[in-house]
């Protein structure tokens, strides 16, 4: 593969495309295919066969649109959007192609849930067949990686992404610039890249959809990667939990052996590189890289201490560099529009844009991509719509098991990684639940220490024992049992958490207690002293998980 | 690598042996591979048996407690035979705030079982899950591969019904 060939290519698919003067794009992500979409792409492909249109109109399975709960979503090159679509709805579609749409379907895109986005890693998400290499090549695909090997040296990579200000979109923020130097100055015979794909977070399903619906866009972001650290190897950690993503990724890795962008001598550079996909089997701590080496290695994820960090001692004892899906799918864009464009974007500490899960109590639900430094009232009241059923907001939750519950208070807040760590939370892989007054935060606190209880390795005593005991004061005070002397031991227990144990798993598990303690004491106090839920969750058997 | 011990026999004809063999040379042998080989067992045979543990702990040179560690420490791995259906009740945070539990609890009732077990008749076994992804469709149920969005009781008791009632004749 030369430059050349990949412009060639580039060019035959435009060429072809330009033949089609009429588009259907149908969502064939998770979201939309479980409410059946792969049907309605059959019965627009029969209509506009029987029709003898094939020529010049073409029906293209694509990645997510964003607004998954009003799927299977068609969009059409007259600009318009159609939302829960049937089988039965194919004539009609293809009808107004050359006429007016059809009224009933039409969703309107001029709101903010899709004016307000700014889309940088879902660019090509609802565009491109994420199963067709030639149409990702033809939307710049891979152009950063011919770039940066041709044009760039691995320092002025590094240089590049570091100028950009991006910061680990996996949760901590961890300045992505500053690892990849980091990685690069490690002397090993082998490095290795991973890309952490172990999306746990319950509520998160940003990096599935990105790697379901723009799979090469991370891969290119990984080869980049090799290239700027000087590694040669990379694994793929993705949840079994995820078919439809895997069965993708399997594919675009081997459509670009084919092609030669993975290999060896890409670009006819001495550069060199394989991609495998490793699954996951289920285990939330294994987001944690050092849990996520290990499972990458064949043994059971537990996390280990740091010192040494991955970037020294990781894979195989040698220096590896993790980062997250949607930390990689946003170096291709860097690369190509250089890091002061990306920098202009976003706060003065948290540059770029997110994607966030927005679900839960909202009228929208589904993915969107922000510019940071947006307000919550924004993400929640704009862009999600608001609460349904006329209730009333309580509050939105981010960071999932690790984050914590941010009151109305907050919602003039802007979310940024600072902010959200100030008000007790943290930005998290960008899931956001959104709560109203239905649901007990005593409850959903309960919930979330189950969650680390059931998840924690149990490598580290304060993190099994802890999380534990944790959730039985919890369950005491869900049931109208607890004391105040509980209520004492919990909050000793979150400090303790959060100073003793081993990983982050551990270390935050206490967050979404000590949020909620925070905002909502006096509905901990209800429980305790009046033995009374004010939300009407607690005390009945419906809602017990244990 | 000791070239002198023997590759183990498979513990009997059943063709799908050649799928886990087929992993194993794909992972060079290495131990490395205990993981992928043990979600190729899952998927060849459904569950992963002390029979089917011990041959890839032999095959990989691992001591059978690892393999065992390994395959206990995942919950995505199962150690026993599921039933004809599955109903796997999504857990997530949104599915959870938009009534999960009250889906569960139906079911439980139903069929008298309790999440991660199978009903008497080996018809339908009842799982949880951490998180489908598909959270814009809260509450999520996957009924035998199958994802459907946005469940509500009714719907989740009467597939139960069909499952359980279907092959009575």
């Amino acid at each position: 593969m030369t430059p050349e060939e990949l412009d060639q290519i580039a060019e035959t698919e435009r060429e072809q495309q330009s033949h089609f003067t009429q588009r259907v794009n149908v969502c064939v992500a998770a979201g939309c295919l479980s409410c059946q979409s792969q049907s309605v792409k059959d019965a627009l492909d029969q209509e506009v066969s029987k029709r003898g249109k094939k020529e010049h109109c073409q029906v293209k399975g694509v990645g997510c649109m964003g607004l998954c709960s009003e799927g299977p979503l068609v969009s059409t090159s007259n600009g318009v959007l159609y939302k829960k679509v049937e089988a039965g709805d194919g004539v009609g579609i293809v009808d107004s192609l050359d006429s007016d749409p059809v009224s009933r379907l039409v969703c309107p895109t001029d709101v903010p849930f899709f004016q307000r986005q700014k889309k940088i890693v879902l660019e090509n998400s609802g565009v491109i067949d994420p199963d067709r290499i030639e149409d990702y090549i033809a939307a710049n695909g891979y152009s950063a990686l011919i770039k940066a090997l041709t044009e760039m040296t691995s320092r002025e990579v590094v240089d590049e992404v570091t100028k950009s200000g991006l910061r680990g979109r996996g949760g901590a923020g961890y300045p992505t610039g500053l690892k990849w130097s980091t990685v690069s100055k490690s002397v090993g015979t082998q490095k290795y890249v991973i890309c952490n794909a172990d999306e746990g977070d319950p509520g998160a399903f940003m990096d599935r959809s990105v790697l379901e619906s723009d799979p090469h866009r991370v891969l290119e972001g990984m080869l980049i990667a090799g290239y700027a650290v000087g590694a040669s190897e990379a694994y793929i950690y993705v949840r079994a939990e995820y078919p439809l993503a895997i069965k993708r990724l399997r594919n675009a890795i081997r459509q670009a052996e084919r092609v030669g962008l993975l290999g060896s001598s890409i670009c006819g550079t001495h550069f060199s590189f394989k991609i495998d996909v490793r699954l996951g089997a289920g285990a939330f701590v294994c987001g944690e890289e050092t849990a996520l080496i290990a499972s990458v290695e064949g043994k059971r994820g537990t996390p280990r201490p740091r010192p040494p960090y991955p970037a020294m001692e990781g894979l195989f004892g040698e220096p590896t560099l993790i980062n997250n899906v949607e930390t990689f799918a946003n170096i291709a864009p860097i690369i190509r529009n250089g890091g002061e464009w990306y920098a202009s974007i976003g706060t003065e500490k948290s540059k770029g844009t997110k994607v966030f899960a927005l679900a839960g109590r909202v009228e929208n639900t589904g993915l969107v991509e922000v510019p940071m430094g947006i307000s919550l009232r924004e993400m929640v009241f704009d862009i999600g719509g608001g609460i349904p059923e006329g209730r009333k907001f309580k509050a939105v939750q981010t960071g999932g098991p690790s984050g914590g519950c941010l009151p109305t208070e907050c919602l003039d807040m802007p979310v940024d990684y600072e902010s959200l760590a100030k008000a007790g939370s943290i930005m998290g892989s960008g899931g956001m639940i959104v709560m109203d007054e239905s649901s007990c935060m005593v409850d959903v606190a309960k919930y979330f220490m189950d969650f680390c209880m059931t998840e924690s390795c149990g490598k580290c005593i304060p993190c099994r024992v802890g999380t534990y005991q944790m959730h039985r004061i919890l369950t005491a005070i869900g049931n109208m049992t607890a004391t105040e002397q509980d209520m004492k031991m919990l909050e000793e227990l979150c400090d303790l958490l959060k100073h003793t144990s081993l990983c982050g798993l551990g270390q935050s598990a206490p967050n979404p207690v000590v949020s909620t303690l925070k905002s909502f004491a006096e509905e901990y106090r209800a429980h305790i002293q009046d033995k009374k839920c004010p939300a009407g969750v607690c005390g009945q058997p419906v809602g017990e998980t244990v | 690598m000791p070239s002198y011990v023997a590759k183990p026999i498979p513990p009997n004809q059943d063709k799908r042996w050649k799928l886990i063999d087929a992993t194993i040379r794909r992972q060079g042998g290495h131990a490395r591979g205990l993981i992928e080989t043990l979600h190729t067992v899952q998927e060849a045979f459904g569950y992963i048996d002390e029979q089917a543990m011990r041959y890839v702990a032999m095959s990989l040179r691992v001591p059978l407690s690892r393999a065992y560690g390994v395959a206990t420490f995942y919950h995505f791995f199962t150690l026993k035979p599921a039933g004809e259906h599955t109903c796997v009740i999504c857990m997530g945070t949104a599915c959870y705030i938009k009534g999960a539990p009250q889906l569960l609890d139906a079911v439980q009732r139903d069929l008298g079982i309790g999440p991660g077990e199978t009903t008497a008749d080996k018809k339908v076994s009842l799982l949880t899950a951490r998180c489908l992804g598909s959270c814009g469709l809260a509450p999520a149920v996957v009924y035998d591969q199958e994802v459907a969005g946005k469940v509500g009781s009714a719907a989740i008791r009467e597939h139960m019904k069909k499952w359980t009632t279907r092959h009575d004749a």
